[in-house]
């Protein structure tokens, strides 16, 4: 069986878990705690290693999901986990700028790791205090040429598209003679 | 025993602030990758700064700080050579300069070194412990409490920095449409220093090391240069991502693309 592997990552309660969990043919492979910290406390549990998900394509190949613990004192997993990744998708919580400067460090360091080709998903578009899509595109200084998508993560349509998004930009970069 | 170690296991503020708590006596010496430093203290309090190659003695700082003229510094480093910093201050308060002058000429000169030393956030420390202070140089007496509470200002600085600028290994371009025309723009020496290296083949490091700047300064730069919308940081190379070790199963071109397609295809079937 081959397999390949795609990394989302992002800061803490961007959504990465949901994400995974919403096109995963698997029960999400989670190590999620009860958080203790009480300024993270706007969930009940976080991701502390990784979430794993799993989509089989055929006998021969699978392509594997790896979430990325958000909370910076985790951030030693980050080198592991994007070890042969095909791309990444950094997941931003589009209703709390608060973490937008968060989400900068964590895709220039993704970045630095692995030159390999990547998209940002601009989570909680349902949400009515999102913000725009290209207005985040500003805020997070993400280059005109790097693709930023709305996403709500429960919605199975929205993460396809994002995931398709990402495998398109990683062929056109293969047409291209850049991979 | 002597105080060693790193200054990125101990800042410079930090080792200031353990002098003058513990009001210790003695030489602090640093080196960078560069250049080298040393303070002297007495009793927890500044007495002597010198760096690097720069002349420390009475005569230069006095020039440096426009107390004498160029001819006068001249002459006196001409027949002053074999004068002691003590011997020529006393000479020079009989009618020429004030105390007052040569004193706070040295303490601007000793901060400045101070100052300068904020900005190394890696190289190593030794402090001497009693070690004899330079018999022969004016010493002064300065609290450190001030120089503390900068260097810790600077802290926070370079905290904010490292979140913003993480790797120094991702190179700048320019904006494809940058807000203003560069020649309208008030930059200062430092910025346009690192304009004239600024290529998608140049890491962040190599512009820093070709610009004599260390981690602090060259992040500084960039990120005023990336917050007025000037520069981009890009991979080194150019935008074009590149491919890793065991991203694909194959190293089959055609078979890495049969790949992605069939991912494509499971993916919209879902």
């Amino acid at each position: 069986m081959q397999t390949v592997k795609i990394v989302v990552t992002g800061p803490f309660n961007a959504g990465k878990t949901e994400f995974i969990r919403t096109v995963s043919e698997i029960d999400v492979v989670s190590t999620e705690r009860r958080i203790s910290s009480e300024p993270e406390r706007i969930k009940e549990a976080t991701t502390v290693a990784m979430d794993f998900g799993r989509i089989t394509v055929d006998d021969d190949l699978a392509l594997y999901l790896f979430g990325t613990p958000g909370q910076k004192r985790f951030d030693f997993m980050w080198e592991i986990l994007s070890e042969g990744m095909l791309g990444f998708i950094v997941m931003v919580d589009s209703t709390r700028p608060e973490t937008f400067r968060e989400a900068r460090r964590i895709l220039e360091t993704f970045r630095a790791y692995a030159p390999t080709p990547y998209l940002v998903a601009a989570n909680k578009q349902d949400y009515k205090d999102a913000w725009e899509v290209e207005d985040m595109r500003l805020a997070l200084r993400i280059d005109n040429n790097i693709k930023i998508l709305p996403c709500v993560a429960l919605d199975k349509e929205t993460v396809k598209t994002v995931l398709l998004e990402l495998l398109y930009t990683i062929l056109a970069e293969m047409e291209a003679g850049n991979l | 025993m002597a105080l060693k170690g790193n200054l990125q296991d101990f800042t410079v503020t930090q080792l200031l602030n353990l002098v003058n708590l513990a009001k210790k006596t003695g030489i602090l010496l640093i080196e960078s990758q560069h250049e080298q430093a040393w303070i002297a203290f007495r009793e927890g309090k500044l007495a002597y700064a010198s760096i690097g190659a720069e002349e420390a003695d009475l005569v230069s700082v006095l020039k440096r700080n426009n107390k004498i003229s160029q001819r006068q510094y001249r002459v006196l480093k001409e027949r002053g050579g074999t004068i002691k910093d003590k011997e020529l201050g006393l000479l020079l308060i009989n009618g020429y300069l004030t105390q007052d002058d040569i004193l706070g000429s040295l303490q601007q000169y000793f901060v400045s070194v101070v100052r300068k030393l904020f900005t190394w956030v890696e190289g190593m420390f030794q402090f001497k412990d009693n070690a004899k202070l330079p018999g022969d140089r004016i010493l002064i007496r300065l609290d450190l409490q001030n120089l503390i509470i900068e260097g810790s200002r600077q802290i926070r600085e370079w905290e904010h920095l490292q979140e913003e600028i993480p790797s120094l290994d991702l190179a700048l371009k320019f904006s494809d449409h940058p807000g203003a025309n560069l020649r309208n723009l008030n930059l200062n020496v430092e910025e346009w220093r690192v304009i004239s290296y600024i290529n998608p083949k140049n890491s962040m490091r190599q512009i820093a090391h070709a610009t004599k700047m260390n981690e602090l300064e060259i992040r500084r730069v960039a990120f005023s240069l990336l917050q007025a919308g000037i520069v981009q940081m890009v991979r080194v190379g150019g935008a074009a991502p590149k491919m890793t070790v065991r991203m694909f199963p194959t190293s089959n071109r055609e078979e890495q693309k049969s790949l992605v397609n069939r991912l494509i295809d499971r993916i919209r079937s879902i």
